[in-house]
């Protein structure tokens, strides 16, 4: 892994031409964007690294927005036999890990998965045995493999099984896992999902982070203690709680509005976690009007309210601001808003807030 | 009538020294829940809230006779908690806790497999008999008893809806935050067998979102096997593919998981769609009246 030219031209003078030059983003579908290349001389590995390093690219899976390739991974171009594509994933239904080979290497697996079903092999994992050496061998049968071509095959998937448990990670994939002319087999690329809850346990999971690969205001979201994901709308949105959050971006899309991000500010939003949150979505200048949807619950709306109004004084409010608010002591909660001498459009309920919203913006 | 939890059932708390679990357990306990004891290891003893306070839940089912368990121990330590509680004897688990990892969690659920401990959620608002009792941290004034029953994945939104219901005069029967995670104890498919079977739940309200096939296995279900009305709302529709909308479990993976396929899976089985929470009262109103004649 390099992330300059001259080390570029170091490593593939190491390594030996011809060499492939991969761009490292977080996301695959890098060979179709064209950041997947072969080099046959330092010249070209040198043109190549130069014009990838900082280039923004845009795949199938970045979600439209472009990344800027920072890092280049170089390694050996060696006859190749075959490619064969690895992973393993949990199975949400049966709540395990299940383990996927496929025939069908260096292409998403996704795409297999819809053209052509039938060319992976999935082998479920029970989490107290681990993978079996006999799975190992019906995987080898299920391929068309020789059995010994399959031992050959095995260090990799015990491997790679072995690395999602050890860094309790979502997702592994080996893409392409190549055999080689020599019959050995090789990881050629890799993607590694962590769980982000094991993440937060564990520190040396967390001294992996590279905050240049995210948005930098989810990222300060994420240090306040907010989920904060952004989105290609106007309607600056915050609510309490991930399903009423969504729920709400719905309704404001289904009344022919555009949301700007999600927000949670969590079940129980804090005075100082609505401060932050306003200034994350006021921070956005795509942003035209505010839309604020607290279902109070075992919070008192008052508190609530109170947040609102100091956020809303510490940050300014350059756009309208709509606030439905509902819970304990909510007469109370609309009352303080009312009162504050700010310029809030105070509504009853969702379909009014989104009504008003509409008004505002006509 | 209600599903697994009723007013004589002794519910202990888990981490009840902590701030959370010490708040929640006067919650429940002014709501009528029978809070008979807390956990909370080294601190055997003490009280919190005029309720004890033991070392171990074995001691805990001994000494007061828990049969539930609400815990709100922090993520580090709550698969300990859940196994410990499943091993005294606890038959009702209800985890509260966020975050905790998802190998974790699979451990949890294939050691429990085939067992007669009910866990519900992690990450979960919990569980509430309205009139009764509640284990979790839903506040108690939305409700009131009646015959809807209410599953959902999430917290707020579930609030939403049940106060909808509460203020067009539709009781409910049991709600259940199953909750928001990827791997969690009890799916829809529990919930809706056991009210099924419930004589005191006429209807069902289910609340999805985006990710997993637990809604779509559930439709599934409703269409083989569940004969009474359902009325759905799945949240999610407008996000984006592939990002985690707050809840570790909410994500659309690849063509998996979309809010429109899972809404189409629950239509094609008969199961009313509301496209928006203050339909859902009407939905229920309708099915309730159809049903009758």
């Amino acid at each position: 892994m390099v992330d300059s030219v001259q080390d570029a031209a170091r490593v593939g003078g190491e390594l030996g031409y011809p060499v492939m030059v991969k761009i490292q983003i977080h996301a695959g579908g890098r060979g179709k964007a064209g950041g997947i290349k072969k080099a046959d001389n330092e010249s070209t590995l040198r043109r190549l690294a130069q014009e990838f390093l900082g280039r923004s690219f845009v795949t199938a899976q970045t979600g439209g927005e472009a990344k800027t390739a920072r890092r280049l991974l170089i390694e050996r171009s060696s006859p190749i036999n075959k490619e064969y594509y690895a992973g393993i994933t949990y199975e949400r239904k049966s709540a395990r890990p299940v383990l996927l080979v496929s025939s069908e290497g260096g292409v998403e697996i996704e795409e297999v998965a819809r053209k052509d079903p039938g060319k992976i092999v999935s082998v479920p994992i029970d989490p107290f045995l681990g993978l079996l050496p006999h799975q190992g061998r019906s995987i080898t049968q299920a391929l068309g493999m020789t059995q010994a071509k399959g031992g050959r095959l095995w260090p990799a998937l015990a491997g790679m099984y072995q690395a999602f448990v050890s860094a309790g990670a979502s997702t592994v994939e080996i893409n392409p896992l190549a055999e080689m002319g020599s019959g050995e087999f090789l990881a050629l690329d890799a993607k590694v999902v962590l769980d982000d809850n094991q993440v937060a346990l564990r520190p040396e999971l967390q001294a992996l982070n590279d905050p240049q690969e995210e948005d930098p205001m989810e990222l300060k979201a994420k240090r306040h203690g907010l989920s904060y994901v952004k989105m290609d709308g106007t309607i600056g949105c915050m609510v309490n709680g991930a399903g009423l959050a969504m729920a709400t971006l719905d309704i404001i899309t289904l009344y022919g509005l555009k949301p700007a991000n999600f927000l949670d500010v969590g079940g129980s939003a804090s005075a100082e976690q609505i401060q932050e949150a306003f200034q994350i979505i006021l921070g956005d200048q795509r942003v035209g009007a505010v839309f604020v949807n607290i279902f109070g619950g075992i919070m008192r709306c008052e508190r609530i309210a109170e947040g609102i109004i100091q956020a809303v004084r510490k940050a300014g409010l350059r756009v309208p601001l709509v606030v439905r608010l509902e819970g304990t002591h909510v007469e109370l909660g609309r009352r303080l808003l009312q009162e504050s001498g700010l310029a809030i459009v105070m509504a009853q309920g969702i379909e009014d807030g989104v009504k008003k919203l509409k008004e505002i913006l006509k | 009538m209600s599903i697994w939890l009723k007013d004589d059932t002794r519910v202990l708390c888990q981490g009840v020294t902590g701030e959370a679990g010490a708040f929640h357990t006067k919650l429940c306990k002014e709501y009528g829940t029978r809070m008979v004891a807390g956990v909370s290891p080294g601190k055997g003893g003490q009280s919190v809230e005029e309720v004890r306070v033991f070392d171990t839940c074995e001691e805990a089912v001994l000494k007061a006779g828990a049969e539930a368990s609400m815990i709100f121990v922090p993520a580090r330590f709550a698969k300990d908690a859940i196994l410990e509680a499943a091993h005294a004897g606890i038959r009702l688990i209800v985890c509260i806790t966020e975050g905790i990892p998802t190998w974790e969690m699979v451990e949890v659920k294939h050691h429990l497999k085939g067992g007669e401990v009910r866990l519900i959620g992690p990450n979960c608002p919990g569980i509430i008999t309205p009139g009764e009792s509640k284990i979790g941290i839903m506040p108690g004034y939305i409700h009131r008893p009646g015959e809807v029953g209410v599953i959902s994945r999430s917290g707020t939104l579930t609030y939403e809806v049940v106060y909808a219901l509460t203020q067009a005069g539709l009781g409910q029967s049991t709600c259940i935050g199953i909750g928001g995670d990827p791997v969690i104890g009890t799916s829809f498919i529990d919930c809706l067998e056991a009210f099924g079977r419930d004589e005191g739940t006429r209807a069902v309200v289910m609340i999805g979102e985006i990710g997993g096939l637990d809604e779509e296995s559930a439709a599934a279900y409703i269409r083989s096997e569940f004969y009474k009305p359902v009325v759905g709302f799945i949240a999610g529709r407008c996000a984006p593919k592939g990002r985690r909308m707050g809840h570790a479990g909410a994500i659309v993976s690849g063509s998996q998981g979309t809010a429109d396929a899972k809404i189409e899976a629950l239509r094609s089985a008969g199961v009313k769609v509301a496209d928006y929470p203050w339909e859902i009262p009407g939905l229920v109103k309708e099915s309730l009246h159809v049903q009758k004649r």
